[in-house]
């Protein structure tokens, strides 16, 4: 249950941009959550909902974007959505293939109230 | 909302100068003095959730640089035999070795290593799942850094939560044993995705048990082709030794 910490680390960066922006509130949340990232969307969204109290985002609408995993073929350059993580070119099986997508956690936007 | 600044105001026009116009400074300070005239604002912000843990991480990557110190994040579940493959170790490896212990409570782990006379730190997480970069931070002032060649970070016990924590090692050996079951490998993905070392641990239990070895390294290559996979056991030094012959390779091709 890492959940807690990552939006710590969230909320962290919420009330930076918050205090940047000059904005009291911060009214929405968006985050890109990479489905092979190793969070568990359904408890990040309840440790957000927790944690939120007595900060900027008291009142913030939560949105997660889940990001399948999203691969490019270093032998035949496609570039592929995997269902499994199966780290495999589906066309050529080649095996040497980059990462582009659904490995990460990103917050993306915020919208704030003044 | 304006099209020139981005501002939210609407009622305000510029002038095609250089010199934002007097109107506009006018309807900031409006926007700024009457709450009332507040939009809300979204700005877009693209940033990694853990990013200040990343930077942290860099940090100590940085330090053990300095130190020539190459930096392994060990990680299992508990029990798989992180403790005692560095035991083994202290007694085979020539290079000189330290310790950073992570565990939620008591120092048995530290002790262990330093038992056998090998400089060791213990983190108390207290409740925390896995260790972050700003703990392995304070850990490695803790350590005679400049006397090691090795530094092990033995994180907590867990196939989920350290996997998503850069602590600022240069690489990542994910163990896994025996009497586990091979299947861990496919149901924990994400922390095997992370292994550059894969270590199928306690092999001398294999008759006793139905772990397939070959199941496990076609799972393991699926996630990670690129992953080396040995077999040890803490019974067989031959089997430790490949283990340290793959730390001196990596660190010479560093050095």
């Amino acid at each position: 249950m890492h959940e807690y910490s990552i939006v710590q680390a969230l909320l962290e960066q919420c009330e930076h941009h918050a205090a940047a922006n000059g904005a009291s509130a911060v009214t929405k949340v968006v985050v890109k959550i990479g489905q092979y990232s190793g969070v568990e969307p359904h408890l990040l969204e309840v440790a957000f909902d927790t944690f939120k109290e007595h900060t900027v985002c008291s009142g913030a609408h939560f949105v997660m974007n889940l990001q399948p995993l999203v691969v490019e073929c270093r032998s035949c350059g496609v570039r592929s959505t995997l269902e499994r993580p199966h780290y495999l070119c589906p066309l050529c099986g080649s095996g040497d293939v980059r990462v582009d997508e659904g490995e990460e956690m990103y917050l993306m936007t915020l919208e704030m109230d003044g | 909302m304006c099209k020139d600044c981005g501002c939210s105001i609407t009622d305000h026009h510029h002038h095609h100068d250089d010199h934002p116009s007097h109107e506009h400074h006018h309807a900031h300070e409006t926007l700024h003095h009457n709450p009332q005239l507040n939009d809300p604002k979204t700005i877009s912000v693209i940033t990694k959730i853990l990013d200040k843990n990343d930077r942290e991480a860099q940090h100590n990557r940085d330090h053990f640089e300095s130190h020539g110190v190459l930096a392994i994040n060990l990680m299992s579940s508990p029990g798989s035999g992180k403790t005692a493959l560095l035991e083994k170790m202290a007694d085979l490896a020539q290079f000189r070795f330290g310790v950073i212990e992570g565990d939620l409570e008591t120092s048995r782990d530290a002790d262990r290593i330093k038992a056998k006379g090998i400089a060791a730190y213990q983190i108390q997480t207290g409740s925390a799942c896995h260790l972050d970069a700003f703990m392995v931070h304070k850990a490695l002032h803790e350590l005679p850094i400049a006397e090691l060649d090795v530094c092990f970070i033995e994180n907590v016990g867990n196939l989920v939560c350290p996997a998503s924590y850069d602590v600022g090692a240069h690489l990542n050996i994910v163990l896994v044993s025996v009497p586990e079951g091979e299947d861990k490998i496919e149901k924990y993905p994400v922390m095997f995705r992370t292994a550059d070392l894969i270590l199928i641990t306690k092999c001398d239990l294999l008759p006793h048990f139905d772990f397939d070895v070959a199941r496990a390294k076609e799972a393991a290559r699926k996630l990670k082709p690129g992953a080396d996979i040995l077999e040890i056991s803490t019974k067989d030094d031959e089997s430790i030794r490949k283990v340290i012959q793959w730390i001196e390779f990596k660190k010479s091709m560093r050095n």
